[in-house]
């Protein structure tokens, strides 16, 4: 157990040394200045200052080593379009905002999603099924940004209920919320009942049926337990969509997010500020990976054993 | 022993016939047809697949505009019998946009899901067939990419290969994209060598070659059909991420992603404009779905009855 953890540790390090190199060279391997369209207007000792400044001037090989020794000691360096404003500070100050709204939708999503997909089980090829299945494929195959136009629409423009966009009050939050939350739901919806309907397959199942147990005890304490382990897995993934999967999210209705920077410093060319989010975003991906792999080992016994040695 | 001749022998009470197979043979192809034929939503999605196709191909020369011919006269035009799907704002015709919109998205889908599983193929087949130190050494390679966001890694590579074009385009979403299909295909062909009837062909003498052409192959051949199918939506659905954030295919040129994102800057005046290329990306990841699930059912020899 413990060597398997050191294991995963070193290799969780090395995958984030990695990822951090090849974004480094990948983005100095971008044609064209570094310091974008300003640099055409500026007077050459200028130039040369902003260079010396960025550590522009000095071999690649040394630039490499500087940003690796500021990475460890957490500093991403700064905006190459906004001079002063540091990538760490941007980086923090903007994920709490992706991360209430993501939070919130994934624990919403979590919720129904479960819900939906226990109900589909339970009432197989009934009518509860049939309209967990027709959302989990609405989910699954309309785009986030028709979603969101949408509902921008109907709520914003001809109801107006909600604002369209914006943040800082509650009510902003409902429909990126909702929009955030919907394929949440119907991934969890779909990926519960299919790993419902193989534990209600189990022979423990049938033993307990054969002991005469209530059908309220049986789905609660040896199926909905059991079901609910693999979904663990996939919540990785959905912890990092937190951050990732809201890019179109956060710029349609305009919410200070992390991805909402991403976003735009790319439009921008912001080279140094793309470097430093995209380094985080891997690292929390990893780190993530890291942790639900920990925790899925301490609730299901029967990987303990088999990971063990 | 030996010296007895063969025709020495005759067979005593036994029925020649017993052990001729009275059914007509039937083969895997005709076997996965005949199940899929039987999945209705299965059969719905391939007609719709095949309408798809078909007005891809066709659509943008049916309408009589060419699909980046500008028309400043009709300018954010309705639906009417003029321009069937109106127009956009430069005046080009929808109809026609839509279907060069869906050749492109298409071409992405395709090559995208094939090249991965060709990549995915090659990596996982060779992983598992050596298997040791140098599968050990694969495998972790494949962890290390495979733990990189693939958005992430998507969006990187087009601005490094400044993505204009398709094929950088397709290069920049299929770099970590075989990942999957590798981890699926070496976990299919080492569970596959250690099966019953895969041991109970090696000791019958069955040659190592015939035994990957006749279990190996087909049995891992349906496994990736599947997933291409599977593949070919999310293809779809990344490159309309792309060009939504402006890293996909530039104008003239266009695909429903890039149609939806010009479309929804003027949503709220225009929604048809949204509406076609929209209903479009929904259609046809419906269509794929539905589809992929019925060739999974179809392929697994298991669940013949």
């Amino acid at each position: 157990m413990t060597r398997y953890v050191i294991k995963r540790v070193f290799y969780m390090l090395l995958t984030l040394a990695i990822v951090a190199t090849l974004t480094f060279f990948m983005m100095h391997s971008i044609p064209g200045d570094p310091l974008g369209g300003m640099a055409r207007e500026l007077p050459e000792q200028t130039k040369a200052n902003y260079y010396a400044k960025y550590g522009l001037d000095k071999p690649l090989t040394e630039q490499y080593l500087m940003y690796m020794k500021n990475l460890v000691r957490g500093d991403l360096g700064e905006s190459l379009l906004y001079p002063g404003r540091s990538v760490t500070d941007t980086i923090l100050s903007t994920s709490p905002v992706s991360g209430l709204a993501g939070g919130i939708a994934l624990i919403i999503g979590l919720i129904i999603g479960i819900a939906m997909g226990i109900l589909a089980a339970l009432y197989k090829n009934k009518w509860p099924d049939y309209i967990v299945m027709v959302v989990a494929i609405i989910g699954i195959t309309v785009p986030v940004f028709v979603m969101a136009s949408l509902m921008q629409y109907f709520f914003s423009v001809k109801l107006k209920w909600l604002p369209s966009s914006g943040w800082g009050e509650p009510k902003h939050l409902i429909m990126p919320v909702i929009v955030l939350s919907f394929s949440t739901i119907a991934t969890y919806a779909r990926y519960i009942k299919s790993s419902m309907l193989d534990v209600l397959d189990q022979d423990y199942v049938l033993t307990a049926r054969a002991k005469g147990l209530s059908e309220k005890m049986i789905v609660w304490r040896h199926v909905l337990r059991n079901s609910l382990l693999p979904a663990v897995t996939i919540l990785s993934s959905r912890i990092v969509g937190i951050f990732t999967g809201s890019f179109i999210v956060e710029k349609m209705f305009s919410i200070p997010g992390i991805g909402f920077y991403y976003i735009s410093s790319i439009n921008n060319n912001d080279y140094s500020m793309t470097l430093g989010t995209t380094v985080f975003y891997a690292g929390l991906f990893v780190v993530m990976q890291l942790v639900v792999d920990f925790v899925y080992m301490l609730v299901d016994p029967r990987i303990r054993i088999s990971d063990a040695d | 022993m030996q010296n007895i001749p063969k025709e020495k022998f005759t067979i005593v009470g036994i029925d020649q016939g017993a052990e001729v197979i009275a059914r007509p043979h039937v083969s895997y192809m005709k076997d996965v047809w005949r199940r899929f034929r039987k999945n209705k939503l299965a059969i719905v999605a391939l007609i719709m697949l095949i309408l798809l196709s078909f007005f891809v191909i066709f659509g943008p020369s049916i309408s009589g505009y060419a699909f980046e011919e500008v028309d400043p006269g009709a300018r954010n035009a309705s639906p009417s019998a003029e321009h069937w799907f109106g127009t956009d704002s430069l005046g080009r015709d929808l109809f026609a946009r839509v279907w060069q919109g869906g050749r492109v998205s298409l071409i992405i889908g395709f090559l995208g899901a094939i090249v991965s599983a060709v990549v995915g193929c090659l990596y996982g087949g060779i992983s598992a067939y050596f298997g040791g130190r140098v599968d050990t050494i694969m495998m972790r390679i494949l962890e290390i990419v495979i733990s990189i966001p693939y958005l992430i890694i998507v969006i990187l590579f087009s601005i490094v290969l400044q993505s204009k074009g398709l094929f950088t385009l397709i290069l920049a979403m299929t770099i970590t994209g075989w990942c999957g299909t590798a981890r699926l295909v070496r976990g299919q062909m080492l569970q596959l060598k250690s099966q019953e009837y895969v041991l109970a062909a090696q000791a019958l003498g069955v040659s190592p070659l015939r035994i990957i052409v006749r279990h190996m192959i087909p049995n891992t051949l349906s496994v990736i059909i599947v997933n291409i199918t599977f593949a070919i939506p999310n293809y779809i659905f990344s490159e309309a991420f792309l060009s939504y954030i402006g890293l996909g295919v530039q104008s003239p040129n266009t695909s429903w992603g890039a149609l939806a994102s010009s479309a929804q800057a003027q949503f709220m005046f225009y929604p048809f404009q949204l509406f076609f290329p929209a209903i479009m990306i929904a259609v046809t990841m419906l269509a794929f779905t539905m589809m992929g699930d019925g060739l999974r059912d179809a392929l697994d020899p298991r669940l013949r009855k």
